[in-house]
């Protein structure tokens, strides 16, 4: 199968950018100035992400498809409102996760951002479980692009006026050379930021602007690390079908009052796993040295025996140090547990620790 | 005198005597990308020709370092264990990565000279 690009793939090559595949696409890994340089301009100043290679999903409907949405997801859809976002899953009727993604209520419709290698599946479970009532548009004629950090808000409001009026989970329309945008103050990398849904023959443009305006262009890499850093999920890693959100610890994701009545998919074992507890959990890791644990590697109490696996692991830039996420019986999840990591045939000491690693600033309720 | 030599794992030996001092090259390190961890083989511990000899991590993956040519360790490097950027910064001097006594002398004929692994490194590609 070839390769896809994106509409800032030239950008990314003007940039110097490292690449690599991502989900079928060629996505920029790194940018000349390295990871961790990126990393901690984004947290400093602002970085652009390219992450068009996500779903942009548009499902177009009234009540009726408010009421067949609620069937699938864990969310309070009827209160939820016009422009206000939601993380949320497509889950299976084991509560087992297909994909996380963000919801978000337009006029006509929703709006769903998915990921890039799950895109394609989520949109036939969708598809099968609305049986086609309503027109779905997986739009591949839109770019997505992400800018993050600090200074992104002065830096969007100078092209998008009144930008900065959104709150945290939230957008709108905005007018950019005639055409319209969707803009959401959000984002994964526990900073203040936007995404911005734009049409592929627009993307570089304006990208272009941001960077003349003083952001710069972060890749994957960096994506990753400051993602781990704020305790973010990532599918694929901390999510799969294996896996369910209470035992993922985003119970905080789900509407209370659907805990209450269920009729959610996957609600039964969502709500036994409340009242039973879950067996696994997931937790954030501190190695006690620099050692970097990666995913996969075995997780052992001090007696030295397996209580579970490492899901994300990596060197985070802002508290310069190694850090990880992974999974574990539930007994063992206390902070200040002190757990073995196994690394290369030898055990290291680490300790189960609170999320995030890095204290997030995002925007609440400017207005 | 003193003569380096590079191997096809994008290390290099500089030879002193009998003593080789052994790291990783500049174009490894920008393979790599930023590296934040460093193990190097224990003092007084035997390392064979191509065999493994430590690990260095980047953000990106953890990858094995090999010795070149076969020895004793005599002696690691703390300073890139305690500040592994410095791998990165300055790769061919201050960063080098452990010294051994050089168990066979004729191991370093089949590695390549500045020009030879300049130009291998330039064809390696990435």
């Amino acid at each position: 199968m070839e390769i896809k690009k994106t509409s800032l793939n030239k950008l990314h090559q003007d940039n110097k950018a490292k690449f690599v595949e991502f989900a079928g696409y060629e996505m920029p890994i790194q940018y000349s100035s390295g990871i961790i340089e990126e990393h901690k301009f984004t947290r400093a100043n602002s970085g652009i992400f390219d992450v068009s290679h996500m779903g942009q999903l548009f499902i177009y409907g009234d009540d009726n498809l408010i009421n067949d949405l609620e069937k699938i997801f864990p969310l309070d859809l009827k209160n939820l409102k016009l422009n206000s976002s939601k993380y949320s899953f497509l889950m299976n009727d084991k509560a087992g996760v297909y994909d996380d993604l963000i919801i978000t209520k337009l006029d006509k419709g929703f709006l769903i951002i998915l990921n890039a290698a799950c895109k394609d599946n989520d949109f036939k479970i969708l598809s099968s479980l609305l049986k086609d009532k309503y027109k779905m548009v997986l739009d591949d004629q839109r770019s997505l692009i992400a800018i993050q950090g600090p200074k992104s808000v002065e830096i969007l409001n100078k092209i998008l006026k009144a930008v900065a009026d959104l709150n945290f989970m939230s957008g709108n329309w905005f007018t950019y050379k005639d055409q319209k945008l969707y803009v959401t103050r959000s984002g994964y990398t526990g900073e203040d930021g936007f995404e911005i849904s734009i049409s592929n023959e627009l993307a570089e443009v304006f990208t272009k602007e941001l960077l003349d305006n003083g952001s710069k262009m972060i890749g994957l890499g960096a994506r990753d690390t400051l993602r781990l850093e704020a305790g973010l999920c990532l599918y694929g890693h901390e999510l799969s079908t294996e896996t369910t959100p209470i035992e993922a610890n985003l119970k905080w994701a789900i509407s209370k009052d659907r805990l209450n009545n269920g009729g959610f998919i996957g609600s039964d074992n969502v709500i036994n796993q409340i009242k039973d507890g879950a067996k696994k959990i997931r937790i954030g890791i501190k190695p006690e040295g620099r050692l970097i644990a990666r995913e996969k590697t075995k997780i052992f109490n001090e007696n030295e025996q397996l209580i579970g696996e490492v899901t994300s692991g990596t060197f985070g830039p802002s508290v310069n140090g190694p850090i990880a996420m992974g999974f574990v019986d539930q007994e063992f999840s206390k902070k200040e547990t002190k757990i073995l990591l196994e690394v290369r045939g030898k055990k290291y000491p680490a300790n189960v620790c609170g999320l995030p690693f890095y204290k997030k600033s995002y925007v609440k309720g400017v207005n | 005198m003193s003569e380096v030599k590079y191997s096809k794992e994008h290390e290099w030996i500089k030879v002193e005597g009998d003593v080789g001092t052994i790291g990783i090259t500049q174009h490894a390190t920008e393979m790599l990308g930023d590296i934040v961890f460093v193990e190097l083989p224990d003092v007084g511990s035997s390392v064979e020709k191509d065999g493994n000899a430590g690990v260095v991590e980047s953000t990106k993956a953890a990858s094995d370092v090999y010795t070149p040519i076969s020895g004793e360790v005599m002696e690691n490097n703390p300073v890139i264990v305690e500040d592994p950027g410095k791998i990165n910064s300055d790769p061919e001097n201050e960063a080098w990565f452990f010294k051994l006594k050089i168990k066979d002398s004729s191991e370093l004929d089949s590695l390549m000279n500045k020009e030879e692994y300049d130009k291998f490194a330039k064809e390696s590609g990435n």
